[in-house]
């Protein structure tokens, strides 16, 4: 198993992948943090969907890490594109068959692959808490935002828990990338559908019926990477009731196309 | 021990109604090169993707290396393959390609610059595997299998795209292996290059086992041909009617006739030509090749 997780890093080491990738996560991570700074004193609001993050807010101990929680989100779309173009690949290129005969044990593929993606998915995210939190630091004195409290024992605390929620989500997103890919056999059919459903579908579906939000997969891991405290939050969905629906998406998901995939031939 | 490095029984393979592997039933002695030949859409990759464990028979049995073909993890480890072409990850170079499944399979890193020099990449290892001609990738996933330093090679179509330098060093290549012990299991389309290099041979058409057996039992169990040429093309049919007369089957094909019989009946129809005032320009008795053999057995030309 360990030695397909470092095979596959040895995959996702390569340059055009690792700094392409990391480069988004670098600007989407001091555009989100940033936007909040700049035009806090906008009518039009400073955070998602028009959502106004005062004074008040950002100089809380969490407000360090607004910025960081806001980008959750997108970070869990890199990931799953990252996570199904790196699982489905192996079908169109027919590398799989050399990865099944040099370790026949299915599971340990996947598992050795779910590894490494997971460590690709922890340097993001570091990357990602680093840059939105300097950026914020950065630009709080110029909003008139204290920053007294940030890095205090509560201020670390809410680093700390929001990195995990974070974390959480963007692995159950790749899951869901990994899923797709397993399932559809296609880079770009697998992230298509996963990035229609989640940037257009769900939010269609919400506008519909707001009652939705609290059982469609992408809301729940959205509302895990902010605490629930999302302004898509509209439905009021606690925590909890994310991570438990959230979870049961991504066990289900990654269930069935575990057994497809230990039971399915290799015939291309 | 077993002798064999292959071994199977009534191995099978349905597609729904479609029946792509029937019942084969055939041994590949260790240490040997053995040719397994078909039409296209035979069962021959089939064959193969069941004995590396990629897709599940559908009945039979089958051993590799002494170890049942339903736990393929305890015999993968000492069997090198390259199946349907040479796969491999287009944005990375040839040597980093090897490097990761060097890596997957536990294989020291080190091999892998060798096994590149081996297959003549040593100098383009760094390239990257999209700017590969066809026969740099060909040798490239020659050099794949290679990896595990493999008790057995299982290589479908090796020499695709290879030029006839290329093709050569892949012959003497296998054939170094097998001197060494490796036990060599090939598939190929070029029925010529299989005749040169293969000790066994197996034989499939419509997903059943024809033949399995020694190359040189196989092909001395074919009639010979006695190929005969007049002075004159108008006396080709009553060649033809001599060889008949006389009760072998005979043809008329590229300006020749060619007669199926006993190298020694060539004597005779010499002389019953000359009776029958021709003159022979040519007479030359000789086995027929592995195509010929093919194409008779397989009854597809």
């Amino acid at each position: 198993m360990w030695n397909v997780a470092f095979a596959e890093l040895r995959k996702l080491r390569r340059p055009s992948l690792f700094f392409g990738t990391m480069g988004a996560v670098v600007f989407f991570s001091a555009l989100f943090s940033a936007l909040l700074f700049l035009l806090i004193d906008s009518p039009q609001g400073n955070s998602d969907r028009g959502r106004m993050v005062g004074r008040p807010i950002l100089s809380l101990a969490t407000g360090g890490v607004q910025g960081f929680s806001s980008v959750g989100g997108f970070l869990g779309i890199i990931a799953l594109c990252v996570f199904a173009a790196q699982t489905a690949q192996e079908y169109t290129y027919g590398t799989l068959r050399n990865l099944l005969v040099r370790q026949p044990g299915r599971l340990r593929i996947l598992l050795g692959k779910l590894i490494a993606m997971k460590i690709f998915a922890l340097v993001m995210i570091v990357l990602s808490a680093v840059v939105s939190i300097s950026t914020s630091v950065l630009l709080a004195p110029g909003a008139k935002v204290p920053t007294d409290l940030w890095f205090n024992a509560d201020g670390r605390h809410a680093i700390f828990t929001t990195f995990i929620n974070v974390l959480i989500s963007v692995i159950g997103f790749g899951i869901i990338g990994m899923v797709l890919g397993l399932l559809l056999r296609s880079p770009i059919s697998a992230i298509s559908l996963g990035v229609l459903w989640l940037l257009i579908v769900e939010n269609l579906l919400i506008a519909v019926k707001s009652s939705l939000q609290s059982w469609l997969p992408g809301a729940q891991l959205s509302a895990i990477a902010t605490g629930a405290e999302s302004a898509r939050n509209v439905a009021g969905v606690t925590y909890t009731h994310a991570l438990v629906v959230g979870g049961m998406y991504v066990a289900i998901g990654a269930a069935v196309a575990s057994f497809l995939f230990v039971r399915r031939d290799v015939a291309n | 021990m077993s002798n064999t490095a292959i071994s199977v029984i009534d191995l099978s393979k349905r597609y729904g109604e479609q029946v792509a592997v029937s019942h084969a039933t055939f041994e590949v002695p260790l240490g040997t090169i053995c040719g397994f030949v078909g039409p296209n859409g035979s069962g021959k990759t089939t064959t193969m993707r069941m004995l590396l464990g990629l897709i599940s028979p559908t009945g039979g049995t089958g051993e590799i290396l002494g170890e049942s073909i339903k736990h393929p993890e305890k015999y993968l480890p000492r069997v090198g393959a390259m199946i349907e072409g040479p796969a491999f990850y287009p944005a990375l170079s040839g040597k980093e390609n090897l490097n990761v499944l060097a890596t997957l399979g536990g294989f020291p890193l080190d091999r892998v610059q060798g096994l590149l020099e081996q297959v003549g990449l040593g100098d383009r290892g760094k390239s990257k595997f999209k700017t590969y001609s066809l026969g740099m990738k060909q040798r490239l996933g020659i050099a794949a299998a290679l990896l595990p330093n493999p008790k057995l090679l299982m290589l479908d179509e090796p020499t695709n795209g290879l030029d006839p330098e290329g093709i050569q060093e892949v012959r003497a290549l296998l054939r170094s292996l097998a001197n060494d012990g490796t036990s060599v299991f090939v598939s190929s389309h070029l029925l010529s290059e299989l005749e040169l290099i293969s000790d066994y041979l197996v034989m499939l058409r419509k997903g059943e086992v024809v033949f399995t057996g020694k190359m040189s039992d196989l092909m001395l169990s074919q009639q010979p041909v006695i190929i005969a040429k007049s002075i004159n093309e108008s006396d080709l049919v009553k060649l033809l009617a001599i060889a008949e007369q006389a009760g072998h089957a005979a043809t008329i094909r590229d300006g020749a006739v060619h007669v199926q019989g006993p190298a020694d009946w060539a004597h005779n129809f010499n002389r019953a030509a000359f009776d029958a005032g021709i003159t022979l320009s040519q007479l030359t008795p000789q086995l027929p090749n592995l195509e010929e053999t093919f194409f008779e057995m397989t009854g597809d030309k």
